[in-house]
C-alpha cells in the first residue's frame, strides 16, 4: 500500500498545498495547470454525481478508481477540499483524511495567525507535520514498483 | 517544533481568565477610539476574524455536514457555545418564516465582573460574539445578521442574541481559462 500525492484546495479553487511521496509518473504540465485541471475535474464530478444521483445523498462524490490508483476526495462544510491519491489496496482513507484535517490542517495551518486565509501554505512546520502524519499512517509504505 | 500533541484535547481554561483578558481588550479598544460606535465595530470585526477560523476547529471536532435549514444551524451554534464557552443558550422566538431566531443566555462568561459606566450605554460589550457567529456562518455559505436585543449589562433579565439569515451564498465555480 502506498500514498502518492495530496492536493488541498479551498472553496475558490485555489491550490493551498501540494505534496507528493511516491509519485512515479509526472503529468508533463506545470503545477498550476495541473491544479486547475484537477479542480475543474472535481467540480464537474461533484455536480455530475449530484445531478445523476437517483437518491438524495448527503456526501456526494467520495472517490474514483482506475485499475492502477484511487483518488479520494474529502470536502468540509467550509469548502476545503482534500484530494489524496493512493494505490487500489488502500482502505480507510476517508478516516485518514478526516484525521489529517483535524490534527494537521486545523492545528498547524488554521491556528497559525501568520497564515492568511485563502493563500498557499508555506509553513515549514505544517510541511513537516504533514509528512510525519502521512509516513506514520498504516497506508504508507514506500514500495518501489 | 516541540508542540505537545495532547493539545488537541479540549483544554479546560479558567473562564475567569477569559473574562478578564476580554475585559482588558475591550478597555484597550475604548482607550484607542473615543467613539463607542467605532468600538462596537472593532469588536465585531475581531469576532468576525475569530469566527472564520473557529469554524474549522468546530467542524474538525464535530465533522458535521453543511446545514440544510436554520433549525439545524441553531442547534449547531448552541453546541458550539457549549464547546467553547461551556454555556448552553436556549433557542427561542422563531420567526414564522423560520429564518430568524434568538439565543437566550442566562449567564455570559464574557461579562462576568463587568458593570457598564453610565456614559457607555451604547457599548455592545459582547459584540465579539455577533462577529464570531457571522464569520463562522459565512464560511459555510450562510450570510446572517446578528445583533443584541437584550443585554444583562443594560439591566435586562437575560441576554438575547438575535440571528437572522439573509441569504445562502452560492458555491464557487472554478475560474475559467484565461
Amino acid at each position: 500500500m502506498t500514498i502518492y500525492n495530496i492536493y488541498i484546495f479551498d472553496k475558490f479553487g485555489t491550490l493551498l498545498y501540494y505534496a507528493e511521496w511516491n509519485r512515479i509518473k509526472q503529468s508533463g504540465i506545470t503545477k498550476e495547470e495541473e491544479a486547475k485541471l484537477m479542480y475543474g475535474m472535481l467540480y464537474s464530478l461533484k455536480s455530475f454525481t449530484a445531478k445523476m444521483s437517483p437518491i438524495d445523498s448527503k456526501e456526494g462524490f467520495l472517490q474514483y478508481r482506475t485499475n492502477k490508483y484511487a483518488l479520494h476526495y474529502f470536502e468540509t462544510a467550509t469548502g476545503l477540499k482534500f484530494v489524496l491519491n493512493t494505490d487500489n489496496a488502500s482502505t480507510g482513507v476517508r478516516e485518514l483524511l478526516q484525521q489529517l484535517y483535524a490534527k494537521v490542517w486545523v492545528e498547524y495551518v488554521n491556528r497559525n495567525p501568520l497564515w492568511v486565509i485563502g493563500t498557499p501554505v508555506t509553513s515549514d512546520l505544517f510541511k513537516a507535520k504533514l509528512d510525519e502524519f502521512i509516513k506514520q499512517s498504516p497506508l504508507y509504505s514506500s514500495k518501489s514498483i | 517544533m516541540s508542540r505537545n500533541t495532547n493539545r488537541l484535547d479540549l483544554k479546560k481554561v479558567n473562564s475567569e481568565l477569559l473574562s478578564l483578558t476580554y475585559g482588558s481588550l475591550v478597555s484597550q479598544i475604548l482607550r484607542d477610539f473615543d467613539n463607542t460606535d467605532e468600538v462596537n465595530k472593532q469588536l465585531e470585526r475581531i469576532g468576525y476574524n475569530m469566527g472564520v477560523r473557529l469554524i474549522e476547529d468546530f467542524l474538525s471536532r464535530t465533522l458535521s455536514p453543511r446545514c440544510l435549514d436554520m433549525r439545524e444551524t441553531a442547534e449547531k451554534i448552541q453546541l458550539a457555545f457549549r464547546m467553547y464557552l461551556s454555556i448552553q443558550p436556549t433557542i427561542s422566538n422563531w420567526a414564522p418564516t423560520g429564518d430568524e431566531f434568538s439565543l437566550i443566555f442566562e449567564q455570559n462568561p464574557l461579562t462576568e465582573f463587568v458593570e457598564l459606566p453610565q456614559d457607555l450605554t451604547n457599548l455592545k460589550y459582547s459584540a465579539v460574539m455577533c462577529g464570531c457567529i457571522r464569520g463562522a456562518l459565512e464560511m459555510v455559505q450562510l450570510d446572517v445578521q446578528c445583533w443584541f436585543v437584550q443585554d444583562q449589562l443594560k439591566g435586562d433579565a437575560v441576554t438575547e442574541l438575535r440571528v437572522k439569515c439573509l441569504r445562502r451564498l452560492e458555491d464557487q465555480v472554478p475560474a475559467g481559462e484565461d
